[in-house]
């Protein structure tokens, strides 16, 4: 009786295992491809059998001769992604998985940065993200070094390193002390992506103004107008001039000028002149007693 | 502490309106990465349309009609799924693609909000027809990079790509 039990345990436990072999055996995969490399499927038995590749990314079909290898030439899949594989016979079919990875070499960059224009001296005012795909566009999982340059046009570079982590990194930068525009540079290896951020200058620093009789006015006259970095603020900014008077108020607002704003205003006895330009506020003149 | 408590189960997308009624949806906020917080209306969006995304993506496979794409995709994506859908009309398939479960983790939000990058672990079926003969169908477990940039009135998906788990 023990002899029967064990011989039908070890018949069945032999009959399971070809069988399990003979499922595997017929159909070999590789589980896993490099993005466009060439590869073949390997089926049992004989005849003939369509075999698909179905994935969101590609769909492949093929008939093949049972018992052969099929071969898939270098380009044929090259999508990164997760593709079931099944081969249909008359016997029934049979279902495999094969991964498709990107390859490992950069190609391009989609760089996001901004903004495209801001003022100068602005701390972490810069903003820059990466996204690194392979030839076929697929993107590239696996860590990397992406450098990030901002040149000014004098030449000088800030430089930063950042890891990509799932194919992404990013970076922060501060604009520089020097308007014009900078070239921003996102690089992985050879391979980089250019963006051009114009620095303008930022608020004028320092305002002052001087004020000289011209009969029965006043002419009056600013230094030329400079951001805090000493970058001269764009001709058309506006400054006001504002006067207080016994009696009364007058307000002038002039575009500057070749960096300069000019204006005549009534030569008023005790007189209070004051100059600014948006949120930046200039020297005050008393005029007469 | 606040991030994993971000962790939300199905029920709290569903009462904010998510289509894909029939599958489950965790999300994880906790491996979120990147300078900008991502605000709650943003996450409930982005998520909203990520999943809508795979039922328009169903729908092209199921019809052969690449169009469906056109409103949830956007990029390389649209591209690669597009040719997907060509390739298997004219091979005389359709694929059904069912998702069961979507695993959400929040990986980073560009700096300058023009991205957003997850990863899904998705349980879906993928179910194969030939000419109309039922060919297979295969229970899928896998892990997608998924990129998603705003459009005009949603996120888009711009990069969706399986990566070996």
């Amino acid at each position: 009786m023990k002899k029967t039990l064990t011989l039908l345990f070890g018949g069945l436990f032999l009959a399971l295992t070809l069988g399990a072999h003979a499922q595997d055996d017929a159909l070999t995969v590789p589980s896993s491809i490099v993005a466009g490399s060439a590869f073949s499927v390997q089926s049992a038995g004989s005849g003939e059998g369509t075999l698909y590749i179905v994935g969101p990314d590609q769909v492949l079909k093929r008939t093949v001769q049972l018992g052969t290898p099929t071969y898939f030439t270098a380009g044929s899949v090259y999508n990164a992604g997760h593709y079931i594989v099944i081969l249909a016979q008359a016997s029934g079919t049979t279902t495999r998985t094969l991964d498709v990875t990107p390859v490992s070499a950069p190609s391009s960059l989609s760089f996001l940065a901004k903004p495209s224009r801001l003022p100068v001296g602005l701390h972490d005012g810069i903003t820059g993200a990466v996204y690194v795909f392979d030839v076929y566009h697929n993107l590239i999982f696996a860590p990397a070094s992406v450098s990030f340059e901002l040149s000014t046009p004098s030449g000088a570079v800030q430089k930063q390193l950042a890891a990509t982590r799932a194919g992404a990194a990013w970076t922060e930068m501060d604009s520089t002390s020097q308007q014009g525009n900078s070239k921003f540079v996102a690089r992985d290896g050879d391979v980089s992506s250019t963006a051009v951020i114009r620095q303008v200058p930022g608020d004028p620093c320092d305002l002052k103004m001087s004020a000289t009789p011209a009969g029965q006015l006043l002419d009056l006259h600013t230094d030329p107008v400079r951001d805090c970095s000493g970058n001269a603020v764009p001709d058309g900014t506006i400054v006001t001039f504002t006067e207080n008077f016994p009696g009364g108020q007058s307000t002038v607002d002039v575009p500057l000028k070749r960096d300069i704003a000019e204006v005549k205003m009534p030569a008023h006895d005790g007189a209070t002149i004051s100059v600014a330009s948006g949120v930046v506020l200039g020297n005050q003149i008393r005029w007469g007693k | 502490m606040l991030r994993y408590s971000a962790l939300i189960c199905a029920s709290i997308i569903l009462a904010s309106g998510v289509v894909s009624a029939q599958s489950d949806v965790t999300v994880d906020t906790s491996q979120l990465k990147g300078p900008r917080p991502l605000e709650e209306e943003t996450k409930a969006a982005a998520i909203r349309d990520y999943l809508e995304s795979w039922q328009a993506m169903d729908e092209a496979f199921q019809r052969d009609q690449p169009g469906r794409l056109d409103e949830d995709f956007i990029g390389t994506a649209k591209e690669k799924l597009a040719e997907a859908v060509d390739e298997q009309t004219k091979a005389g398939i359709h694929t059904l693609y069912q998702d069961r479960a979507h695993h959400i983790q929040f990986l980073f939000y560009s700096p300058e909000g023009l991205s957003i990058e997850l990863i899904d672990d998705a349980d879906y079926d993928v179910q194969v027809f030939d000419h109309d003969k039922a060919i297979s169908k295969v229970p899928v477990s896998a892990r997608y990079i998924v990129v998603l940039t705003p459009a005009e009135v949603r996120w888009k998906v711009r990069v969706m790509q399986a990566s070996s788990q």
